[in-house]
C-alpha cells in the first residue's frame, strides 16, 4: 500500500511529520518497507522546440535539429523521427537521463559522425503509449519551454506493507484511523456528500439465486452525459503517487475512491450494456476479454458480471473490454458492489489473474461501504465531468457475522505480561471503531465491519497491545530449568556421526532434498519416484532416495573444476514415499581420486575400498558400535561395483544393515563424464543404528590388570582363494575366544609360486594368558591346533 | 713412590689422552683384565702380611673406583662424540611436507545449529524434530490458516500430488501440531530442519532451514517470549548488549504476533551486529492462537504461550558475514573448506559458541 502525508491529511488531522509518522505506522504493525522520494529523473524531461531541422549529412532517415530547452539553451540533437519538424513542440531528454522504457541511460553520443546531446522522446519510449513511430506532438506555448514534461508530484510516498489480516488498511481512511487511535492526531469526520438524483435507474441489476453466488450485494448509479476528460492535476497526482498512469477521469476516480476508502468501484460503459445487468454464475466455456487485453476461459460458478449478450466481466476482479469506458464515453454505470472472498480467490487463482480489486476483495471489504463508494464516486465524476446522476439501486443483502465478543480485563495482563485499565481499554477500542458495553467485569465489544479479522477476544487484546505498544512488553528473563534432555538418543547420535565423519577427513555438504530424477534413479531401489508436482526445475523434479545423487552431482561440478581429489558427506533424509515420514536419516559419504599425488614421500596411490571400508567402520565404532559385532559380507546395491564393495551388517551377515561401502559401479561413473575413474562411497543407515540399551559405564565388565605376557605366533598357509580373510579370521578366533585375542592378517599372495586357484595367506595371532604364563608346551598346543583347524576345514596346507 | 701410585699416575696420563673406543677397551683390558694391572694386584693381596693387608686393599679398592668411573666417563664421551657425528650427516630438510592427512568441515547450517541448540538448551529447551513431506492439514490448516486464505499466498508451496494435499512442509512450524498432539504439556521445544518454498532466486532458495520454538505452559505470557529471544540473540551473536525491536505483524497461528528486528551498522563493509541506527529483521514470532492449541489438543483455557521462527541460513549469513544464500547449497569445496567448522569445534555453553 502507497500513501503520501497529504493524502494522508485528507482524513488525519495531525502535525507529526513524514518520518513521525513512519515510524509509528511501523510500531502500531503497519511497517513501513520504504520512504520513496520522489521520482528524480523523471523531473529531466522537459518540453522543448525544434527550431531548424535538417536532414542528416550521412543518414537519410535521420534528421538533425536544433532544439531550444529554454532559459537560452541550444542543443543538437539527432532524430529518426519523420514528424521532427521546425516549430513542433517535443519532449527532450537530456544526457544522463533514464528512458523510462527501456531504462536505458542516455550519453552524448556520436550518430553516423555527428553528436547527438539528448534525445526527443516518443510516447513508446516515455511508456504512456504504443506509439513507436514518431516523436510526441505537444500543445503547447513558448512560455512552456523548459518546463518539466511530467507531472512530478514531488512528495515522498510510504510503502507500507499490509499484513492480509488487515484490509481496511489498504486504503488511505484505515491508515489514518489506525494513526489517530495510536494518538498521532485525529480522525476527520466524513463530510455528507449531497448530490442530486432525480432519475431511476434506467439499468435493472438482479443477483442470481443460485448455490456459490460469489456476490452479496450489488450497487450502482446511471450517470448520463459525462465528459469524459483527462483528470485533473490533483487526481493525477494523487494517482501518479500510488505508481499508476492517470488514463481517463472517470477510471482515475474509481482508482482513487480505491485507494482512498479501500473501497473498489468500477464503471461500465452503460450504452454498451445489453439492456440489463445479471449477476450470475458463469458457464463452463463461456469467455470474455478483459480490460488487460487477454481472454479468459470461464469454468463453472465463477461471479459473471454479465448482460442479455454474456459475460462482461469478473465480479470484483477484473472488467471487460466490451464494456470499458474511453474519452468518448456519455453514460456510465457506476458499480459499489460486496463479492465474497473465498470464490475471489479461487478464481483469480485459477485465472491467474491478480488486481487491485481482487487483492482487497479476497481479503475482505467492509460492506456497509457500498453507499459512501457510490457518492464519493458520483460526486467526483459529477464534479469533473458534469452529468447527471440517478438514484443509486442496491440489491442483495448479506448476513452480518461478527458476534460480540466478551473482554475480560484480566486476560490482557495474563497474557501480554502488563495491565492495562478498563478506560484505556474503551479509548483504543472505540477510536478502531468498536462498538462497546460494560457488563459486570466484562466489556462487550461489537467489532466495526471494516475489520473482519476481529473475532475473539485475542484478537482484541492484539489491537490493544498494538496500540498501547510493543515496547510496553515486559521484558522477564527466561528460567534455567530443563523439563527433559535436550537430545534424544537418535539426535545424539547424529550430532555424534556427523562430526564422526568430519573428522575423517570429508567435508560436509548439505544439498537440496529433491534432486534430478534421472540420477537419482540410479541409486534408487524405489518402485515409483517421488516426483514433485511443481518443480523448480526439470533437473530437480523428484525427492531424493539417496545421498548419492546430489553427491555426485557436486562432485561432477568440483572435478571438472579441477578439484579431482575429493572427501565430501552428507547427513540427511532421504525419501521412501509421498506419505509424511516415508523418509529415513542416512549418511553419504564420497571419495573421489588420489589419497596422494605426486609426493615425495608416499607412492602415489588411488583412495580404494580398504580406505572407505575403514571410515565406515571406525565411524560405526566411534558412534559406539563394537568392532567385534560388526560382520562384513559380500552383499552390495546395483550402484557398487559388485565384486568391489560389501556391507557391514550387525551381529550375522543378515543381521541389521548398517552400512554398504565400495567402488561405485563403473557404468554410473561412465555417465557421469566425471573426467576420473575412481569414485567410492559409503553410505550410513542410521535409523538401523541400535539404541544402546546401557551406559558405556554400564556395560564395561571390571578391570582386571594381568601380569602375564602375552605371546604372538605366525602362520603361513595356501588355501583355496574362494576362502576370504574374513573367514579364516573368524575360524582361527573361534577356537579359544579366551585365549586368542586378535588375529592379524599381514599378507596375501596370489601368482610365482602358487598354484593358480589358491593364494598364499600369512597371518599372526596374539595370545593374551589370564591366569598364567604360557609354556612353550601351552603355545605348542594351540599353534597346533590352529593349524589343524584351518586344515581341516578349508583343506589349506602349511606353509614351511 | 708407592707402586699404587705408580699405576695410578701412569693410567690417569694413559686416558686422558685422546681415545677411540678400541683404545679405551684395551686399557680397560690392560687393568682389569683376568691378567691386569689392578686384578693381579688384588690377587696378590693374599699373600701381603695382615697387618699390610687391609690398608692395601683399600688403597687398591679405591684405585679401581678412580679409574673405572674414568673409564666410565671416558666411554660416555666417546659415545656421545660419535653420536654427535652421527647426528651431523643425519641433517634433513625440515621445510620438506609430511604425509598425508585430511581434515573434514562441519557446514556452518550444522555448525549453527548446533550453536542454537547449545544456547536453548540452557533455558530448558528440549529438540524435536518432524517430516519433511506434511500434508496440508499439518502445515496450514491446523495452523489456523485455512484453504483460501490470502496467508497461504506468502507461502510458495512445492505439492507431492494433484490434489494438493501433499507437499513439502514451508516451515517447521506443523511439528509444533505434532508435538503437542503426542504428548500433555508443558511443552518447551525447538525444532530446527529443513524448509521448502517455490521460490528460487538471489535471495531466496528453494530449500532453507527453519528454527522453530515452542513454550507452552499455564503462566508463560509475551514477557517471557521477550525475555527469550533477547538471551537468544545476544547468546548467539556474542555481544553483551544489543538493541532489539519488536514489531506488531501477522501470522494466522500467532497472535498477537510480532516480528523482530536487531540493531545493526556497517563498519569496515562488514555488518556489526548489536548496535547502530539500523534495523535488520530476524524473526517472527508470537502467543500461540488459542485455535492452533485446541486442534493440538491443549486446553487454551488452561494453557498459553509462544511461538517463534527463525531462518538458520540467516543466521549464519549474518554472524559469519556470507553473503549468498544460493552458494550454501552448490556444494562448491572451495567454499565448503572456507566458511566450515573444524569438527571438534563442537559449540557448548563452558567452552564458548564459536572461536
Amino acid at each position: 500500500m502507497i500513501t503520501s502525508l497529504s493524502w494522508l491529511k485528507n482524513h488525519l488531522a495531525t502535525k507529526a511529520n513524514l518520518n513521525q509518522v513512519a515510524e509509528r505506522l511501523t510500531e502500531i504493525g503497519l511497517e513501513v518497507e520504504n520512504i520513496r522520494s520522489s521520482n528524480d529523473n523523471l523531473d529531466n524531461f522537459i518540453v522543448c522546440k525544434i527550431i531548424k531541422s535538417q536532414k542528416h549529412p550521412n543518414a537519410d532517415k535521420l534528421k538533425l535539429c536544433n532544439v531550444d530547452i529554454g532559459s537560452g539553451n541550444l542543443v543538437k540533437v539527432v532524430c529518426g523521427a519523420q514528424n521532427a519538424r521546425e516549430g513542433l513542440f517535443a519532449v527532450y531528454a537530456p544526457p544522463g537521463s533514464v528512458i523510462p522504457k527501456t531504462n536505458m541511460k542516455l550519453k552524448v553520443a556520436k550518430i553516423r559522425g555527428i553528436e547527438s546531446h539528448g534525445m526527443l522522446c516518443s510516447g513508446y519510449e516515455l511508456d504512456e503509449s504504443s506509439d513507436k513511430e514518431g516523436i510526441i506532438e505537444l500543445n503547447k506555448k513558448e512560455k512552456n519551454i523548459g518546463d518539466k514534461y511530467f507531472n512530478n508530484i514531488g512528495e515522498k510516498t510510504l510503502d507500507i506493507a499490509i499484513t492480509p489480516n488487515r484490509p481496511d488498511c489498504l486504503g488511505v481512511k484505515g491508515i489514518a484511523r489506525d494513526l489517530a487511535s495510536s494518538g498521532l492526531g485525529n480522525l476527520k469526520k466524513q463530510t455528507p456528500i449531497k448530490i442530486n438524483q432525480k432519475f431511476n435507474n434506467p439499468i435493472k441489476v438482479s443477483i442470481k439465486k443460485e448455490k456459490d453466488q460469489g456476490c452479496g450485494i450489488f450497487g450502482c448509479v446511471y450517470i448520463r452525459n459525462v465528459q469524459n476528460k483527462e483528470s485533473p492535476d490533483w487526481l493525477k497526482k494523487r494517482i501518479i503517487s500510488l505508481g499508476l498512469k492517470p488514463i481517463s477521469a472517470i477510471v482515475d476516480v474509481t482508482n482513487y475512491v480505491m485507494f482512498d476508502l479501500n473501497r473498489p468501484l468500477h464503471a461500465y460503459d452503460a450504452d454498451k450494456i445489453d439492456q440489463e445487468i445479471i449477476v450470475r454464475n458463469s458457464k463452463k466455456g463461456e469467455s470474455f476479454e478483459a480490460l488487460d487485453n487477454k481472454k479468459y476461459k470461464l469454468q463453472n460458478n465463477m461471479c459473471a458480471i454479465s448482460d442479455k449478450s454474456g459475460v462482461l466481466g469478473l465480479g470484483g476482479i477484473i472488467g471487460g473490454t466490451r464494456s470499458g469506458t474511453e474519452f468518448s464515453t456519455k453514460n456510465i454505470l457506476l458499480e459499489s458492489a460486496y463479492f465474497f472472498p473465498s470464490p475471489i480467490r479461487k478464481t483469480s487463482k485459477l485465472l491467474n489473474i491478480d488486481t487491485d480489486a481482487k487483492y482487497r476483495f479476497e481479503r475482505g471489504i467492509d460492506p456497509n461501504s457500498i453507499k459512501l463508494g457510490l457518492e464519493l464516486g458520483t460526486a467526483l465524476i459529477l464534479d469533473i465531468c458534469g452529468g447527471e446522476a440517478s438514484k443509486f439501486s442496491i440489491v442483495g443483502k448479506i448476513k452480518d457475522e461478527r458476534k460480540i465478543i466478551d473482554l475480560e480485563t484480566i486476560k490482557f495482563s495474563k497474557v501480554i505480561g502488563f495491565s492495562i485499565t478498563n478506560s484505556e481499554i474503551k479509548k483504543i477500542l472505540l477510536s478502531l471503531g468498536c462498538s462497546l458495553r460494560m457488563s459486570g467485569k466484562k466489556i462487550k465489544v461489537l467489532p466495526p465491519t471494516w475489520r473482519p479479522d476481529i473475532k475473539e477476544d485475542i484478537d482484541l487484546i492484539e489491537e490493544l497491545t498494538r496500540i498501547k505498544g510493543y515496547d510496553k512488553i515486559p521484558l522477564i528473563n527466561p528460567e534455567k530449568e530443563n523439563i527433559k534432555d535436550t537430545l534424544n538418543d537418535k539426535q545424539k547420535l547424529f550430532h555424534f556421526a556427523q562430526r564422526s565423519v568430519a573428522s575423517k577427513g570429508y567435508t560436509e555438504a548439505v544439498t537440496w532434498s529433491f534432486t534430478d530424477s534421472k540420477i537419482d534413479i540410479l541409486f534408487s531401489e524405489l518402485k515409483n519416484e517421488i516426483k514433485l508436482s511443481n518443480p523448480i526445475s526439470s533437473d530437480l523434479d523428484v525427492l531424493r532416495s539417496s545421498l548419492y545423487s546430489n553427491l555426485m552431482i557436486s562432485a561432477k561440478k568440483n572435478i571438472h573444476r579441477n578439484f579431482e581429489d575429493l572427501m565430501m558427506f552428507e547427513i540427511g533424509p532421504v525419501f521412501k514415499g509421498n506419505e509424511p515420514g516415508e523418509q529415513t536419516t542416512m549418511i553419504g559419504a564420497i571419495k573421489t581420486g588420489k589419497y596422494s599425488r605426486k609426493n615425495w614421500i608416499e607412492k602415489e596411490r588411488n583412495f580404494d575400498v580398504y580406505d572407505i571400508k575403514n571410515d565406515a567402520l571406525r565411524t560405526l565404532n566411534e558412534i559406539g558400535i563394537d568392532s567385534s559385532k560388526i560382520v562384513v559380507s559380500n552383499k552390495t546395491k546395483k550402484w557398487y561395483h559388485p565384486g568391489r564393495s560389501g556391507l557391514l551388517s550387525l551381529g550375522s551377515p543378515s543381521g541389521p544393515e548398517l552400512a554398504y561401502f565400495g567402488e561405485i559401479h563403473p557404468f554410473i561413473i561412465k555417465k557421469f563424464d566425471l573426467k576420473i575413474d575412481n569414485v567410492l562411497g559409503f553410505e550410513i543407515i542410521l535409523n538401523n543404528i541400535p539404541k544402546s540399551r546401557k551406559k558405556i559405564r554400564e556395560a564395561k565388565p571390571q578391570f582386571v590388570i594381568s601380569d602375564y605376557q602375552k605371546v604372538v605366533r605366525d602362520f603361513a598357509f595356501v588355501i583355496d582363494e574362494k576362502y576370504s580373510s574374513g573367514e579364516i579370521i573368524n575360524l582361527v578366533k573361534k577356537i579359544d575366544k579366551e585365549l586368542i585375542k586378535e588375529v592379524k592378517i599381514f599378507d596375501v599372495y596370489q601368482g610365482d609360486n602358487i598354484t593358480s586357484g589358491k593364494k598364499s595367506i600369512a597371518f599372526n595371532v596374539t595370545l593374551e594368558p589370564k591366569d598364567k604364563t604360557l609354556s612353550d608346551k601351552d603355545i605348542e598346543e594351540v599353534s597346533k591346533k590352529i593349524i589343524s583347524t584351518v586344515q581341516e576345514t578349508t583343506g589349506a596346507i602349511l606353509r614351511s | 713412590m708407592s707402586e699404587i701410585k705408580k699405576i695410578k699416575e701412569e693410567y690417569l696420563l694413559k686416558l686422558n689422552k685422546d681415545l677411540d673406543q678400541n683404545k679405551l677397551n684395551e686399557i680397560k683390558t690392560e687393568l682389569f683384565g683376568k691378567n691386569g694391572v689392578v686384578s693381579t694386584k688384588f690377587k696378590q693381596l693374599g699373600s701381603i702380611a695382615e697387618n699390610k693387608r687391609k690398608e692395601l686393599a683399600s688403597e687398591l679398592n679405591y684405585l679401581k673406583n678412580e679409574l673405572e668411573e674414568l673409564i666410565l666417563k671416558k666411554n660416555e664421551n666417546i659415545q656421545n662424540k660419535e653420536i654427535n657425528k652421527k647426528l651431523e650427516n643425519e641433517k634433513i630438510d625440515i621445510t620438506l611436507p609430511g604425509r598425508t592427512y585430511f581434515a573434514g568441515k562441519i557446514h556452518p547450517v550444522s555448525q549453527v545449529i548446533d550453536e542454537v541448540t547449545s544456547i536453548f538448551s540452557e533455558i530448558g529447551f528440549s529438540v524435536e524434530e518432524g517430516p519433511d513431506v506434511e500434508n496440508e492439514y499439518y502445515n496450514f490448516s491446523a495452523l489456523n490458516t485455512p484453504e483460501n486464505h490470502p496467508a497461504r499466498d506468502m507461502h510458495d508451496t512445492f505439492y507431492l500430488d494433484n490434489s494438493k494435499d501433499l507437499l513439502l512442509r514451508t516451515h517447521t512450524s506443523p511439528v509444533q501440531i505434532r508435538t503437542m498432539l503426542k504428548s500433555k504439556p508443558p511443552f518447551k521445544i525447538i525444532v530446527p530442519g529443513r524448509t521448502y518454498r517455490h521460490d528460487s532466486d538471489q535471495t531466496h532458495s528453494p530449500m532453507f532451514h527453519q528454527l522453530e520454538g515452542l513454550h507452552i505452559d499455564k503462566n508463560v505470557n509475551m514477557g517471557h517470549l521477550k525475555g527469550c529471544l533477547y538471551y537468544f540473540v545476544k547468546k548467539f551473536f556474542e555481544v553483551e548488549k544489543v538493541r532489539i525491536r519488536f514489531r506488531p505483524s501477522h501470522f494466522p497461528f500467532t497472535e498477537p504476533s510480532a516480528e523482530v528486528d536487531i540493531g545493526y551498522k556497517i563498519q569496515d563493509g562488514k555488518i556489526k551486529i548489536g548496535e547502530g541506527d539500523k534495523w535488520l529483521e530476524i524473526l517472527g514470532c508470537g502467543m500461540v492462537h488459542p485455535n492452533v492449541l485446541k486442534n493440538a489438543k491443549v486446553n487454551p483455557k488452561q494453557y498459553q504461550g509462544y511461538a517463534f521462527g527463525v531462518g538458520i541460513d540467516r543466521l549464519a549469513m549474518l554472524k559469519y558475514g556470507i553473503n549468498d544464500l544460493r552458494a550454501f547449497f552448490e556444494s562448491d569445496i572451495r567454499w565448503l573448506e572456507f566458511y566450515g567448522f573444524d569438527p571438534l569445534d563442537v559449540p557448548t555453553n563452558y567452552r564458548g559458541l564459536s572461536r
